[in-house]
């Protein structure tokens, strides 16, 4: 894609992750996890379930607590003060699997309620601003209806512009497209890739492997709570090295 | 093999339902007389009701409101050629004692404070019931409470401004103290210096200002406090308190924090184990004991508490059920945005699993309100013992169906109030579309 020639990657780290190591109970889930994401990355994790790749992003935004290693986004340390917790959630964006949007609040309330309650931004503003990324998704004139009543390729959209009001500088998506209708799908994934042609630091747990060969700029193979292989989309889906990749990719491209 | 292939050309229209599935007619075929054995049913329930009125109706509606007596009531009755047991009501009681039913034995010439007192109710609640259409009033629902103290028990207005003038300093300090001192150390300052205000400083300069300036009505005693009045104030103390205490208490028994979880669990599994009636009698005899030597604690505020802490218990069981009916993503959604734990419990949390939870919460409102009436095992005047109260005289010995019957009808109204206004909270809130 020449698109994706065009997004640039600076050599600007976004986040750092040193091995990290994260335990459930007695369960390893994550072991020795290092890497590097520069700003402008557009990175895919993939892997079979269980394989602890919503764990690694949940652990960027301290959803999960790791127990040994370092975390470092934006230049700020992961620890358990609580101040800085904050500081990262505000920077870093999410998106669920399920949406979870606030069923009692409407479109536009979801979206204005964060900036105005932790950024201390006028409502006014807010508003204004929620309309503006409302309308980037391409749903303004929902804005003044409940997330019940909106389809969940809608509702998955509204997630990511309710992220986006928060104005953040890394975007994580954990499987934002498996709970989706079919035809639903390509509505969230072209959201998805107007978001990478703008720059935007993206994180991705996805299955959907057209979406990883046009925007991704790096695919993450990981399996057993480990990074078992990292490549540019070509290479890995064109010459995967390790066999679990392999046999990983026959079973999800097979038919 | 079977024809696979078909292709429909022409879409079919829209058309109206057949005529006997809508409509009255429709509604009755559905609801009453579908099938043979429902039509059975519905004629036999339509005699059951008609026999029941049949004979309710006649005995009710007599002309016995001007009775003074039972004796008088007969002869009325005799006089119409009706005899026996159940020859018809005798209203002469409730026109006779209503008031007393409704006030106890408030001094009736100043039964225009209960009556004040009882009309700002409606105000006070009014911008809790109906916030979009009066939150303006908010401020007067603040201050209400020691209106009514100051209404019903009288006495010095001093006495509930100082009371009122504790919260005010808590709320000043947290207000004001929280850059300087931070968050914790704040709210412990918020706590304890109310309550220091209250036991060493408050009575004092309420005495002081009293002697300066009285502006005192006349003080009526608790045990003067009674009927519907004693209910309507144990009742409506309780609901307001134990809705907030339940909440906390909630919120703590799923705290990670180890000992504040255990003294929530404690506490309510405590009271839930232990009968209203047990906790009434430690209110009205076991707590004068642990209290210093001539404190002066008044009964109907120790039973109010008493009631207030035993349906929190209830109240926080029936919310951790709403926690627990909200999915995780809610809470990761609230923290992935930035929302510290107070922010996301009072913008995300709460909202959703109070809605969840009204049924329950009303139906331990409506309880609570109930409940009210065991209040007359430890000797306070509630409508029930009152109205054995009103069959010791003579005049009135042997009524019992009138009394019950009037009282059961004030309790119904109320109780049925609060049910259809909790159903009508659930439609205003139902914006989840399921």
């Amino acid at each position: 894609m020449d698109e994706s020639a065009q997004m640039t990657v600076s050599n600007e780290v976004a986040i750092r992750i040193i091995s990290m190591n994260k335990w459930y109970g007695a369960f390893h889930v994550l072991r020795d996890i290092d890497m590097t994401v520069y700003r402008g990355e557009r990175i895919v994790i993939c892997g079979p379930s269980g394989s602890g790749k919503s764990t690694l992003i949940r652990c960027i935004n301290a959803l999960e607590e790791h127990q040994k290693g370092k975390i470092v986004v934006d230049g700020t340390v992961l620890s358990s003060d609580l101040k800085n917790i904050d500081k990262i959630r505000s920077e870093v964006g999410m998106c669920f699997q399920h949406f979870n949007l606030f069923p009692h609040l409407t479109i536009l309330e979801n979206c204005t309620l964060a900036p105005i309650q932790v950024r201390r931004v006028p409502k006014k503003e807010a508003e204004e601003t929620a309309m503006h990324f409302l309308e980037k998704v391409k749903i303004p004139e929902q804005a003044d209806k409940y997330p019940g009543q909106l389809s969940g390729g809608q509702q998955q959209r509204v997630a990511i512009a309710r992220s986006l009001c928060m104005r953040p500088r890394i975007m994580l998506f954990d499987e934002p497209t498996s709970a989706l209708d079919p035809e639903m799908i390509k509505e969230v994934l072209d959201t998805m890739i107007q978001l990478a042609e703008e720059g935007m630091t993206m994180l991705c747990v996805t299955h959907e492997m057209g979406f990883a060969r046009q925007v991704a700029n790096r695919v993450i193979f990981m399996d057993d709570g480990q990074i078992v292989e990292q490549n540019e989309p070509e290479e890995f889906f064109g010459k995967p090295r390790s066999d679990r990749t392999k046999l990983f990719l026959s079973q999800i491209l097979g038919h | 093999m079977a024809q696979v292939a078909y292709v429909r050309h022409k879409m079919l229209p829209e058309q109206t339902p057949p005529p006997n599935s809508v409509g009255t007619i429709g509604w009755l075929r559905t609801n009453l007389f579908s099938g043979w054995f429902n039509t059975l049913l519905t004629i036999v329930a339509v005699l059951l009701i008609f026999r029941l009125l049949a004979n309710v109706l006649p005995w009710a509606l007599v002309p016995t409101w001007g009775g003074t007596s039972l004796g008088n009531c007969r002869e009325i009755l005799q006089e119409m050629g009706r005899e026996g047991h159940f020859a018809g009501a005798c209203w002469g009681v409730i026109r006779e004692r209503w008031l007393q039913l409704f006030f106890g034995f408030y001094p009736s010439e100043i039964y225009w404070r209960p009556i004040l007192a009882f009309f700002g109710l409606f105000v006070a609640l009014s911008p809790i019931l109906f916030p979009e259409h009066a939150f303006r009033l908010i401020g007067f629902s603040a201050i209400y409470p020691f209106i009514v103290v100051y209404l019903i028990w009288g006495g010095s207005i001093w006495g509930p401004v100082m009371a009122l003038l504790g919260f005010v300093i808590g709320y000043m300090v947290l207000k004001f103290l929280t850059e300087p001192l931070g968050r914790l150390a704040a709210t412990i300052a918020a706590f304890l210096l109310p309550v220091l205000w209250w036991l060493f400083l408050a009575s004092p300069i309420a005495g002081t200002f009293a002697n300066v300036l009285p502006l005192a009505l006349q003080p009526v005693e608790s045990a003067k406090v009674g009927g519907f009045m004693l209910a309507f104030i144990i009742g409506v103390t309780g609901i307001a308190a134990s809705l907030p205490i339940g909440i906390v208490l909630a919120l703590g028994r799923r705290s990670d924090l180890i000992i504040l979880k255990g003294i929530c669990v404690g506490f309510i599994e405590f009271i839930r184990g232990v009968p209203l009636i047990t906790l009434l009698f430690v209110a009205s005899t076991l707590l004068n004991i642990f209290m210093p030597p001539g404190t002066k604690f008044d009964l109907v505020l120790r039973v109010t508490i008493m009631v207030t802490l035993f349906s929190s218990a209830y109240m926080a069981e029936v919310i951790r059920g709403g926690l627990a009916a909200l999915s995780k993503g809610q809470y990761e959604a609230a923290d992935s945005l930035g929302l510290d734990y107070w922010q996301s419990q009072r913008l995300i949390i709460m909202p959703q699993a109070l809605k969840i939870s009204i049924p329950g919460i009303v139906g331990n409102f409506i309880g609570l309100f109930k409940d009210t009436t065991l209040v007359s095992v430890i000797a306070l005047w509630d409508p029930i013992l009152l109205s054995t109260n009103i069959r010791a005289d003579t005049n009135w010995n042997g009524i019992l169906w009138e009394l019950y019957g009037f009282i059961a009808v004030v309790f119904f109204i109320t109780c049925f109030s609060m049910s259809r206004y909790s159903m009508y909270l659930e439609r205003k809130l139902a914006t989840d579309h399921r």
